[in-house]
């Protein structure tokens, strides 16, 4: 708005503007999502701060070395890259107006996204199954915070996603919910970038230490 | 069996958790159910409830959500200094054999909720309320970005303090001091419900916070008046910017500790303890990075509220509007860089105190900006000593010595003997009261008239006024001497009896503020009998310069019937200046958001449920949970969430408004 030039009728400026001006509903949806994504992200940043301190605090107890298997990890993240890849692809038949294919990559994401949770939490109830549960040293605390809560937004981008599919099947590809997809889109693609960095500071530094 | 039953449906609650054993809670209890119970009588009497409900607890209208979180933080303003003053008394009597009047469970209870409300439900509220009023009538906006939103905000803040509250009456609140420092706030220390009433007291009003963070940054960016770049906002939204970036970037630093804080409580990790290779200093660490920004966050607005009203009164256009913005800034970054000042005892080495006491140092450098620029604000201007500008005036004399013994404590050296003394407890009260609170008195006198139409009565106002400033100095400087004589924080008794008078001191500087505070009431109250008499109908009671006083008092529900073009940095005064003409026909019909109920609903659930985790009532604790979530997602089936105004009644109002200023004109 700030940036609509000031008209003026010779020397006397205008004060008022008599047109009413048309304002996109959901202007400052994307700009406040971002920021509250920004926001999420320094959660995320306190859970890596723990991370580093307590990312040999083994108190004893297993390391990170003998308890990470990076094979199951390297599915689990394939799982992952491949639902954003998807949800990519849910974007693009968006803007395209096809509305079936919305659908369709819509729920391949999900289905991705619901075998990432599902490898994770094998992963972790074999970690309990071994005693090394997050309440064993600060480094499984820690460990088990940062990859958990990565894990509850995934589960709440699963239901936020099965709740727009439903409301995308109601009302069709409007713009209210194409800018819920979009934030959507955001949410899932921020969780991506998350998760390449425990991908990397957590599993790959943790399994070489 | 019946035991375990019973133990699953009200998990660690029985009758046990009353506090009945405390005499002095048993006589609060009943004076408030008193009381509450008359205020509902008296509201169910005279039919009240449909139109709180319909008019304010629904409304998605800024000004009034404003005006609720200014309601909120003066409640809890009441039970904050009900605290203050009773650890004045207790502290003022226990010498030697006397105890005093309070044991150690109440007073260490006391001084953490005393802690926790003056910040978190009194500070914070009455700052979030005055933006919240404020910010898009001087943006020249209908509204916020997100309405709904806001009104979800408030009633997460209000949640939070409903459930300190109910701490006092049910079971206990915390015994640690108002950060909960870990490992105290652990569960080995800490077992019972205090340090949960804590935890989910400031998660739930914590999410409330940071949204309305979102939405005002989000508005400010977004929605400012054609012609309003960034150089030529009102300093106000300048500092509630900076403010509102700060608790999106602070905040949920605060909601990650509290978060490891229960997981230590709830499911036994070991992010906090001192076993199982955890560490509390990481704890103190954490909890100070978004600590210290929450200071600034708290006194920024309140700059910008002395901004307006030294510009305002002095009847001059700000000096080093440029400098003043750029202050506000550089405080804003340096918020981030200081927080190991708050605990150079922690042994972390010179080179790292160094680095913290000399950031620190450097804030106070824009921050001496800021007072010479009010300062040559006033000079040479014809300065009018109404109430706002009395304030501001005892601002600048109060905070800058509380400045200033901040700096002393900013030397290492220095903070290894004062650290935890009454002397740093002198200092953060100097800049409290002496910036947030007198900030916030000047903000309230001086748009009170925007929001109600009527000015606040200035006799009780200066009686109100000399009672704070005189108290505060009677009760705190002495705090500063005591402080200097190595008296450290939080103590419940004393055996060296020449200390005894510093404390009696100060309780009687204490009385004197509370003297203050019933005069801010009776002002309140006086005013509101005299509304008639202390009319304004112009909308422009202090002939001001920012563009909120360019509508009527109170504003219509959409502000402005048309969006102000902006053209210079005192926009309202530019428009007086040159005569603008304010267009009298050819309304149109307005775009505005719709009511609903979703907050209220939503923010109960998250009562409920943080209730239930406190007390270990699992079932209760999902349910809540589950309806938050089912609760959401409805709301978002929910599309038609706007309405327009018509024509018609736009016209009508701003006919009566044209009649209104013809008639003060003529």
């Amino acid at each position: 708005m700030s940036a609509t030039t000031i008209p003026t009728t010779g020397d006397t400026p205008v004060f008022y503007q008599l047109e009413e001006e048309h304002h996109e509903p959901g202007g400052s949806t994307l700009l406040g999502f971002w920021m509250y994504l920004m926001s999420d992200c320094l959660i995320f940043a306190m859970l890596f701060a723990a991370w580093g301190v307590y990312g040999t605090s083994f108190a004893g107890g297993p390391t990170s070395h003998e308890l990470f298997k990076l094979p199951l990890v390297a599915v689990n993240t394939a799982m992952l890259l491949f639902s954003s890849i998807t949800y990519g692809f849910a974007m693009i038949a968006m803007q395209e107006k096809r509305q079936g294919a919305v659908q369709g990559w819509l729920l391949l994401t999900a289905l991705f996204g619901a075998a990432f949770l599902g490898i994770e939490l094998y992963e972790f109830s074999e970690l309990i199954h071994e005693g090394a549960g997050p309440w064993r040293s600060a480094f499984l605390s820690s460990f088990f915070t940062l990859v958990g809560t990565h894990g509850l937004h995934v589960t709440f981008g699963l239901i936020w996603l099965f709740t727009l599919m439903v409301q995308v099947a109601r009302k069709g590809l409007i713009p209210a919910n194409v800018r819920r997809l979009q934030c959507l889109s955001l949410f899932w693609h921020f969780l991506d970038v998350v998760w390449i960095g425990v991908f990397t500071f957590v599993y790959l530094f943790g399994a070489m230490r | 069996m019946s035991d375990t039953l019973i133990k699953m449906i009200f998990g660690r609650l029985s009758l046990e958790s009353l506090p009945l054993h405390e005499p002095i809670v048993v006589a609060t209890f009943a004076g408030v159910a008193l009381g509450g119970i008359a205020l509902v009588g008296a509201l169910t009497y005279f039919r009240l409830w449909g139109y709180l409900w319909k008019e304010w607890f629904t409304t998605v209208d800024h000004k009034r959500i404003g005006i609720m979180y200014m309601v909120l933080g003066l409640v809890m303003l009441l039970r904050g200094f009900a605290d203050a003053i009773m650890m004045r008394l207790q502290q003022s009597m226990a010498f030697g054999a006397n105890e005093g009047y309070l044991n150690a469970h109440h007073y260490d209870q006391i001084f953490t909720a005393h802690g926790v409300i003056m910040i978190f439900f009194v500070a914070m509220p009455f700052v979030t309320g005055l933006m919240n009023f404020v910010v898009p009538l001087q943006i020249g906006a209908r509204d916020v970005s997100f309405p709904f939103l806001n009104n979800f905000s408030f009633w997460m803040t209000a949640a939070g303090a409903a459930l300190v509250m109910a701490s006092l009456f049910i079971g206990e609140f915390a015994r640690t001091g108002w950060l909960a420092m870990a490992p105290l706030s652990g569960l080995d220390y800490s077992p019972d419900v205090g340090v949960d009433y804590y935890i989910w007291a400031l998660q739930i009003a914590g999410v409330g916070t940071l949204l309305s963070g979102v939405n005002l940054v989000a508005t400010i960016v977004k929605m400012r008046a054609p012609g309003m770049g960034l150089m030529k906002m009102p300093v106000f939204t300048w500092t509630a910017l900076a403010t509102n970036i700060l608790i999106v970037a602070a905040f949920p630093v605060l909601t990650a500790v509290l978060a490891m804080l229960s997981l230590d409580r709830y499911v036994g990790t070991q992010f906090f303890t001192n076993t199982g290779g955890g560490n509390p200093m990481m704890y103190v660490n954490m909890i100070w990075i978004w600590g210290h920004p929450e200071v600034y966050i708290l006194i920024l607005p309140a700059f910008g509220i002395f901004s307006e009203v030294t510009s305002t009164f002095s009847g001059k256009r700000l000096f080093g509007y440029t400098s003043m913005v750029y202050a506000v800034l550089v405080i804003t970054i340096l918020s981030y860089l200081v927080w190991l000042h708050h605990f150079f005892t922690m042994g972390s080495g010179a080179s790292v105190n160094s680095f913290f006491g000399i950031t620190t140092m450097i804030i106070s450098i824009p921050t001496g900006a800021k007072i010479f620029n009010w300062l040559f604000t006033m000079y040479k201007g014809r300065i009018r000593f109404e109430l706002p500008m009395m304030w501001t005036i005892a601002f600048m004399l109060t905070f800058v010595i509380g400045g200033m013994t901040g700096v002393l404590l900013a030397v290492p050296p220095a903070d290894f003997v004062l650290h935890n003394s009454l002397f740093l407890v002198a200092h953060f009260h100097n800049v409290i009261i002496g910036g947030v609170l007198f900030g916030l008195f000047a903000g309230i006198n001086y748009w009170w008239p925007k929001a109600f139409g009527f000015k606040l009565d200035k006799k009780w106002g200066l009686v109100s006024f000399w009672c704070w400033v005189v108290g505060f100095w009677v009760a705190f400087t002495p705090l500063y001497v005591l402080g200097l004589m190595g008296v450290t924080r939080r103590l419940r008794h004393f055996e060296d009896p020449s200390l005894q008078i510093w404390f009696v001191v100060a309780a009687i500087g204490a009385a004197i503020i509370a003297v203050g505070i019933a005069a801010f009431l009776l002002q309140i109250f006086v005013s509101i009998r005299n509304r008639e008499a202390l009319k304004d109908e112009s909308g422009d009671p202090w002939n001001a310069r920012t563009l909120e006083w360019a509508t009527s008092s109170p504003p219509p529900a959409y502000n402005f019937a048309f969006t102000p073009i902006i053209h210079d940095l005192d926009a309202w005064y530019d428009m007086k200046a040159k005569k603008a003409e304010r267009p009298v026909t050819g309304y149109l019909p307005i775009h505005m958001p719709s009511n609903t109920g979703a907050g209220i609903i939503l923010a109960g659930f998250s009562l409920v449920c943080g209730f239930a985790m406190i007390w270990y009532i699992w079932w209760l604790a999902a349910a809540s949970f589950l309806g938050l979530i089912v609760m959401a997602i409805a709301h978002t089936f929910n599309y038609d969430r706007d309405f327009y105004i018509t024509a018609e009644e736009v016209t009508e109002t701003e006919n009566a408004r044209t009649q209104v200023l013809a008639r003060l004109g003529a």
